[in-house]
């Protein structure tokens, strides 16, 4: 039997790694766009300013940008390295989109990177901009398949287990494509990467426009900021309420969770606000509510009713006791393929195989299963109720926050006012770290919830880590935990110094702390 | 649909021109990195050496990654077993990439000696440290890996990190290493001039020299190592399951291929021709034309081993008939397909754009070109 230390230290370093990566990705999947935007009206006016507003943010870009990719590869191999029998069990069908993204998005974007940087002298203006546009498409589509794989292990269409492989196999790919769970998932992420790329162009305009330096450039920076930003901010609730239906269909369990619903209510649910969650007696002490909404957002009805925790657990329950015939049967096909009787018992039952593999966790042999242990098998199928509901309301209310803040920045911007208002800048810098903090919770309510699967309701996650030693866990996770320190180290530097510098920093010599010439010809046509 | 067996060939092909693909590739981003430090002796020259690559690492490591990913998709089991089994192997080639996107993009942006120095040698690093474990690797796919699996199919990695540094895989290290150091030298004599380019061609011409030697070793070696043959009939069109047949581990099995197949000897003579005519290219200054006859080198060695061990993939050398091999060890008929498609769609459109990408970088990259772009070049 897998040890729970090694599961444990597993689970620790793919989150560590993954939310790591995470740090990068969303500002890279953003910024793409806002420099596409800024290049697209250099070309279209042919104003300098525009194009130092391209290279500028792209330099930032460029710093970002390689630690995700750094930081990216990791995850790839981790599949393999800490998570075997996951890769074997179903790389038929996830492995497919993780090749995808890179024949089909990652070469583009990274071989157009290279050209977006150093083409500047070499390319006319116009195939400079296809670059720059190639760069941002193929920086979505490889979310897009990042998040077609990922959709699959929280709703998994398409596929079917066979007992002669061993393995969950691909009999639908259009199906996998088009999960609604990964099309809903791939909106919400990509509008949050949108957000966070605006949300760094805008503080950091907001600190050149309260210390009143380069005040041309900052201004127009904000203001495409602004207006992006505002966009996403949009897209990001409405499109994250899409997901949060999608979650309803797929994953009762996970939406029961966030939404600390112990008991089923009568329809059309209420949405609680706050809540003192009592896990050890599974009930809130008290609740705030407000009437209709939750059924309205999960159901988009108001009389399907939305399941609560108790009820989920009583269908788990029944569940799992077919899921142990289905092993049983199947530990019995795997010692005799021709066993006519097993495969007729399996077939039954095989939809349920993943919650009887729940069971392995605690005895290897099925017949010493006794009703305690299918009962711990059955409240291991709830993730951790409290840091669900709470990560899930933290990372809303900064959503909402940021709406309102890129809100006053648009309208303060169309208003075209001479000055903007202090505080505004200030809300604005401060501001800085949320969608950071907002994307790693979305991860969080994402990946935390499903647990205790890898697949939800296939493969458990206890059975789907590498047979490796607990001290090579141990020395991995120290070596990861070393070098990401260090790296975050050397980029937040370098981060913070050319932010510091500013536009100055093209040594253009048209910005502040620069010694020659004036900022005279900022407005004038390019070279 | 193209039937299963054919699938399965050309699955193995298409891995095959992956890896290729990213040792010429990302192999001569790498072998710049291994010459680095040694053919520039200042900071403007190292600055030149980085910026031959500099606009086009980034898409060269994609053959990596989409290497892995291929691997992921059409041989899952591989994927799982090999990864975790090579653990401290791949963390190190993982951390030694590490050192690579932030070395390039960071070390110029800096204006301390001590700064660049310490990225130069983490380039170093990130070029020398993996295609020498690569090449430990196939020496020990050669030898046979001691993994197993249980009935529920999950592999169990029974060996030693340290048992892996045996000599014969690492005298595989070595071509490796050297093969990758040729093609990088030979690239860099086409991009620079000067006292940078002399170097890169002394450079080039010794690793071509110590390839030859330690290709043609292993390939003596070869003969009294024992390798694995199926001894069982072999369903071709079978579902995967590795555990289905018998495998026998004897002296010389591995020359079965060449003897049944005389054609297959083109693939060795191919990487010594290679290696050989790319030296007396440099020595006549035609490096471009030496990149490619390098190249075919690169696929010479891939091809031999590869060639060597067909259909194994990766024998087990404590359960023998565990050995995962081309028929038994692959994605469903369905995943095969849609990925042979794919392949076949993105494949020449990545030819395209990374040629057009060299096209626009042309030119041998100068010290003037670095002085007059100070702030915008690596």
């Amino acid at each position: 039997m897998i040890s729970e230390q090694l599961v444990d230290l597993s689970r620790l370093q793919f989150a560590a790694t993954a939310l790591y990566h995470f740090l990068f990705v969303p500002l890279t999947i953003g910024m793409v766009w806002l420099l596409l935007i800024m290049e697209s009206v250099y070309v279209m006016t042919g104003k300098v300013i525009w194009r130092d507003m391209t290279q500028f943010w792209g330099k930032l870009f460029g710093i970002n940008f390689a630690l995700g990719v750094t930081t990216g590869i990791t995850l790839e191999f981790q599949f393999g390295t800490n998570w075997a029998y996951y890769s074997h069990y179903v790389g038929d069908i996830f492995g497919a989109p993780l090749a995808i993204e890179g024949l089909m998005a990652f070469f583009l974007e990274s071989t157009l990177i290279g050209l977006f940087f150093f083409g500047w002298s070499r390319l006319s203006k116009p195939k400079h901009l296809l670059v720059t546009m190639l760069m941002a498409v193929g920086t979505n589509l490889s979310a897009l398949w990042i998040l077609i794989a990922n959709g699959w292990m929280q709703n998994p269409v398409g596929s079917e287990f066979s007992y002669l492989t061993m393995r969950m196999e691909m009999v639908d790919f259009w199906a996998v494509v088009f999960n609604p769970d990964a099309q809903a998932k791939f909106v919400h992420t990509v509008s949050a990467g949108y957000l966070t790329g605006s949300m760094f162009v805008l503080s950091i305009s907001s600190w050149y426009l309260l210390r009143k330096r380069d005040v041309e450039f900052a201004k127009r920076s904000f203001g495409v900021a602004a207006a992006f930003g505002l966009a996403s901010a949009l897209s990001v609730i409405v499109l994250g309420d899409e997901s949060g239906y999608t979650v309803g269909e797929a994953q009762q369990t996970k939406m029961a969770a966030i939404e600390a619903m112990w008991e089923t209510k009568p329809a059309p649910a209420g949405l609680t606000l706050i809540a003192d969650i009592n896990e050890a007696e599974q009930k809130n002490n008290w609740e705030v509510e407000v009437p209709w909404v939750m059924g309205l957002i999960g159901t988009r009805s108001v009389s399907k009713q939305i399941p609560g925790i108790h009820d989920i657990k009583i269908k788990n329950h029944e569940r799992v006791l077919r899921g142990i015939v289905a092993v049983k049967a199947l530990e019995a096909l795997r010692k005799n393929r021709h066993d006519e009787q097993a495969l007729a018992i399996f077939n039954v039952n095989k939809n349920d195989l993943g919650f009887g593999l729940l069971l392995k966790r605690y005895v290897s042999d099925m017949d010493q299963v006794t009703p305690e242990l299918i009962d711990r098998a059955v409240n291991d199928t709830i993730p951790r109720v409290t840091p669900m509901f709470w990560g899930f309301r933290i990372m809303v209310g900064l959503g909402f926050a940021m709406l309102a803040l890129f809100g006053i920045a648009f309208f303060s911007t169309i208003k075209a006012s001479k000055e903007k208002s202090p505080w505004l800048l200030k809300w604005a810098l401060w501001m800085l770290p949320a969608p950071w903090i907002a994307c790693e919770l979305g991860w969080f309510v994402a990946e935390y919830g499903r647990q205790p699967w890898t697949i939800y309701g296939v493969l458990p996650t206890h059975l789907s880590v590498s047979t490796l030693s607990v001290n090579s866990l141990y020395g991995s996770l120290a070596g990861f935990v070393t070098f990401y320190t260090v790296l975050l180290i050397v980029e937040m530097y370098l981060m913070v110094k050319f932010a510091r510098q500013g536009p100055g920093s093209l040594g253009t010599g048209r910005y502040q702390f620069e010694t020659t010439h004036g900022a005279d010809n900022l407005l004038g046509a390019a070279k | 649909m193209i039937d299963y067996p054919t699938l399965k060939i050309i699955w193995w092909v298409l891995v095959g021109v992956l890896l290729i693909g990213f040792a010429i590739m990302d192999g001569h981003d790498m072998g710049v990195g291994t010459l680095l430090p040694f053919v520039g002796k200042t900071d403007l020259e190292r600055r030149v050496v980085l910026n031959t690559v500099g606009p086009h690492w980034e898409g060269n490591q994609v053959w990596f990654i989409t290497g892995g990913g291929a691997i992921f998709a059409a041989w899952p089991l591989v994927y799982a077993t090999a990864f975790s089994g090579f653990y401290w192997a791949l963390l190190a080639v993982l951390w030694a990439l590490f050192l690579r996107p932030v070395g390039f993009d960071y070390r110029s942006k800096i204006h301390n000696p001590t700064w660049r120095s310490v990225w130069d040698w983490g380039l170093f690093v990130g070029g020398a440290v993996p295609p020498f474990i690569f090449g430990v690797a196939f020496g020990n796919l050669l030898e046979g890996v001691p993994f197993q699996f249980d009935n529920y199919m999950a592999s169990t990695y029974t060996g030693t990190f340290w048992q892996l540094l045996n000599p014969f895989a690492l005298l595989a290290g070595v071509v490796s290493s050297a093969m990758i150091t040729m093609q990088g030298g030979t690239y860099l004599a086409h991009r620079t001039e000067g006292a940078v380019q002399q170097r890169a061609i002394k450079g080039a011409i010794g690793a071509a020299v110590i390839m030859i030697v330690a290709f043609i070793a292993a390939g003596v070696w070869l003969q009294v190592i024992p390798g694995y043959r199926i001894s069982s009939l072999i369903d071709t069109a079978a579902l995967s399951d590795p555990m289905s047949k018998t495998v026998v581990h004897e002296s010389g099995a591995w020359m079965n291929n060449y003897r049944l197949q005389p054609l297959l000897w083109i693939l060795p003579l191919l990487a010594i021709a290679g290696a050989l005519l790319t030296t007396v290219l440099l020595l006549a200054r035609r490096a471009l034309i030496g990149f490619v006859t390098s190249s075919l080198a690169l696929l010479g060695v891939i091809g031999t081993a590869g060639a060597s061990m067909f259909p194994f993939l990766m024998p087990s050398s404590s359960m023998p008939n565990a050995s995962l091999t081309v028929w038994d060890s692959v994605s469903s008929h369905l995943t095969l397909g849609i990925m042979f498609w794919a392949t076949l769609i993105f494949m020449p459109l990545i030819i395209f754009y990374t040629s057009w990408a060299y096209r626009v970088m042309r030119g041998k990259v100068t010290i003037e070109q670095i002085k007059a772009n100070e702030h915008s070049a690596y």
